[in-house]
């Protein structure tokens, strides 16, 4: 017999107890919402699609990391840096030494990965909040990369990058696309748009799929399997919950707190390196404020802020939301300030709510 | 003749049986324990038998919660030593105390309230199954394990998905219990298990100490509530600023007594008199 005192949830407040529950219904809000008002300005025109979902896989790719560090309980406010710093490491290698593009894309996953693990070590040892170590961080690395860019090169924006990404073999890996062969047949058979006139004569508007969307949903489903699937992901929501009752339990939490962090240095990697590859050029104030919006997406994808819940899919959906209301305001030529407003106030909404719904669903009184 | 050989087999075959039940499990001797100029354990000795509930009685500050991180590889004592299975041991870190079979409850319980019971119950020892060459966590397994080992404690969950913030404290004491347990334990130190607790959590948390203790797990019960050690307890051994002020078996004590022995051998007369029995 149950204790009857708990009642049997129903499939709405099993649906409302999800993490991902806010995210979804936001973006199927804003969804609807820029249908209705966008629809004729092209949003939802291969093109436009192609347009925000980019701008979403950019948002998911380091929502990802912060997502799984933020509920191991730390936090990460270098990632825009590290694009800043690692997209730098590719355009000054390739350009200004001349290496292979390949060899300097591994060289940029090495140094950020390895800085990632630098600030966890930092954090771990000094036990201070990862926030204070990571914003310290997030001066030293910006400076540097600007530092390093003008006494290397003399600029701070390295362009031309595109001819040596198109020869290399693991660029495209990063800025190429997927599918092209597909969407050509498609535009032939008229399902979609081709353009009329200019060198792409001929050519549909959406020549492929590009590799960050790719990327970005392999890094999503990737995350969730690790965080919902295995013994590891049992760990991260340990770490995060309580790292003391954690290491009773005989978890290494250190480990899987300095993985995190080489995680979601690894995952500002990738966003840089198809940045780079794909637009041709690096600049030192790259990235620039994507650790916060990072955290947003993560926020409104369910996760706590201080730790032990959330949820992959539900960053993803944040990102998509993200990327839907930002292009959406620019598609529905909305004044682009107004975007900000909006961001602040969603923020807001999604923490008040998961909140609210943590009370009410998991019972947990903190 | 042969029946006189076959009489002494069986009183050897006996008293072996009987040696063996009465063997302790884990003896700690004359164990000290100095903090700098702190001397917060001065030779306390204990021991525990299997199938045993052994309670550790004492006001606060009396030296429990020093010796009970002793006996868990916390802290290394200052002098004395740690006999486990009769054999000298040594802890250098919580892990070498958990491999031999120690577990420690902790007052905080270990349990983290936003995951879900199966999650909790296997933190640290998830099972796995393997899947293109990959290991997985086997949550069916996971889960089914939680919910047969809960149910035999008397514990009826909604469900192992439940996260654990949803239970009540007896309920959680008795997930860490059962943990515990089912993870190996042969020594279980529970520490003031019921200090929080209501009436009828109290008793549920009392039932389980005695479900587990039947299974042959010697149970270590902190507390410096006499009426949940009478209830449950083999053996009563009362600490007192530091030091073993002797231990006393089941029946052979009055709740009196032993409220006087936990108060530092005061009566507490007069006390008694306006409250009417002991604490």
């Amino acid at each position: 017999m149950a204790d009857e005192r708990v009642k049997d949830l129903s499939f709405v407040q099993r649906f409302l107890s999800r993490p991902e529950m806010g995210a979804f219904c936001g973006l199927m809000l804003v969804m609807i919402f820029f249908f209705l008002i966008a629809r004729d300005n092209g949003m939802f025109d291969p093109d436009g699609i192609r347009n925000w979902s980019v701008v979403a896989s950019q948002f998911a790719i380091i929502a990802v990391g912060a997502c799984l560090l933020m509920i191991a309980g730390e936090f990460d406010l270098s990632v825009g840096s590290m694009i800043g710093f690692s997209g730098m490491v590719l355009a000054i290698g390739s350009i200004h030494f001349g290496l292979p593009v390949w060899l300097s894309i591994i060289v940029a996953f090495v140094l950020s990965v390895a800085l990632g693990a630098f600030n966890g070590f930092l954090v771990i040892r000094t036990g201070l909040p990862s926030f204070i170590v990571t914003l310290a961080f997030l001066y030293i690395l910006r400076g540097m990369t600007i530092f390093i860019a003008v006494t290397t090169t003399s600029k701070t924006i390295l362009s031309g990058m595109k001819p040596l990404a198109e020869a290399d073999w693991l660029a495209p890996v990063f800025g190429g696309e997927i599918l092209t062969g597909l969407f050509k047949w498609m535009g032939d058979q008229g399902w979609i748009e081709t353009f009329s006139r200019g060198v792409h004569k001929g050519y549909p508007v959406v020549s492929g799929i590009p590799m960050l969307i790719i990327w970005a949903i392999a890094l999503v489903v990737f995350g969730q399997i690790l965080l919902t699937k295995t013994r590891f992901g049992n760990w991260i929501f340990a770490c995060g919950g309580d790292a003391q009752a954690a290491k009773y339990a005989g978890i290494p939490v250190n480990r899987v707190k300095i993985l995190m962090f080489m995680f979601t240095a690894f995952c500002a990697c990738v966003f840089a390196m198809c940045q780079v590859t794909e637009f041709g050029s690096a600049g030192a104030d790259r990235g620039l404020l994507k650790e916060f919006e990072a955290i947003i997406c993560v926020v409104i994808g369910g996760a706590l802020l201080t730790g032990g819940y959330g949820s992959v899919i539900g960053a993803g959906l944040g990102a998509i939301l993200f990327g839907v209301v930002q292009q959406g305001l620019f598609f529905s030529g909305a004044e682009s300030s107004l975007f900000r407003v909006f961001l602040g106030g969603l923020l807001l909404v999604a923490v008040i709510l998961n909140t609210y719904i943590r009370r009410s669903v998991i019972g947990a009184g903190d | 003749m042969l029946l006189l050989f076959l009489i002494h087999i069986l009183g050897e075959v006996l008293s072996e049986l009987e040696t063996n039940m009465t063997t302790p499990i884990m003896q700690l001797k004359n164990i000290k324990k100095h903090f700098g100029s702190v001397i917060a354990l001065d030779g306390v000795s204990f021991e525990i038998k299997p199938g045993e509930c052994h309670c550790l009685l004492g006001d606060n500050g009396a030296g429990k919660s020093t010796f009970i991180k002793i006996m868990s590889g916390v802290y290394n004592p200052t002098e004395g030593s740690i006999l486990f299975e009769e054999k000298d041991v040594y802890f250098n870190s919580p892990n070498d105390a958990i491999k031999l079979g120690i577990a420690t409850v902790y007052q905080d319980l270990g349990m983290i309230p936003l995951m879900s019971v199966s999650r909790n119950f296997f933190m640290g020892n998830e099972p796995v199954k393997r899947k293109f060459g990959l290991n997985f966590f086997d949550s069916q397994a996971a889960d089914e394990i939680t919910m047969v080992q809960m149910s035999s404690l008397g514990i009826n969950l909604r469900g192992p998905d439940q996260p654990v913030g949803t239970l009540s404290g007896g309920e959680r004491q008795a997930v860490a219990i059962a943990r515990a347990v089912y993870f190996g334990a042969k020594v279980l130190i529970l520490d003031e298990p019921t200090s929080a607790l209501g009436v009828r959590q109290t008793s549920n948390v009392l039932a389980t100490i005695d479900k587990v203790r039947k299974e042959g797990v010697a149970v270590v019960f902190i507390s410096h509530n006499i009426r949940h050690a009478l209830a449950v307890g083999d053996r009563f051994t009362v600490l007192n600023r530091g030091a073993t002020l002797g231990t006393a078996e089941r029946g052979c004590i009055t709740p009196e007594d032993l409220q006087d022995m936990m108060a530092g051998g005061e009566k507490l007369a007069k006390l008694e008199e306006s409250l009417g029995g002991a604490i």
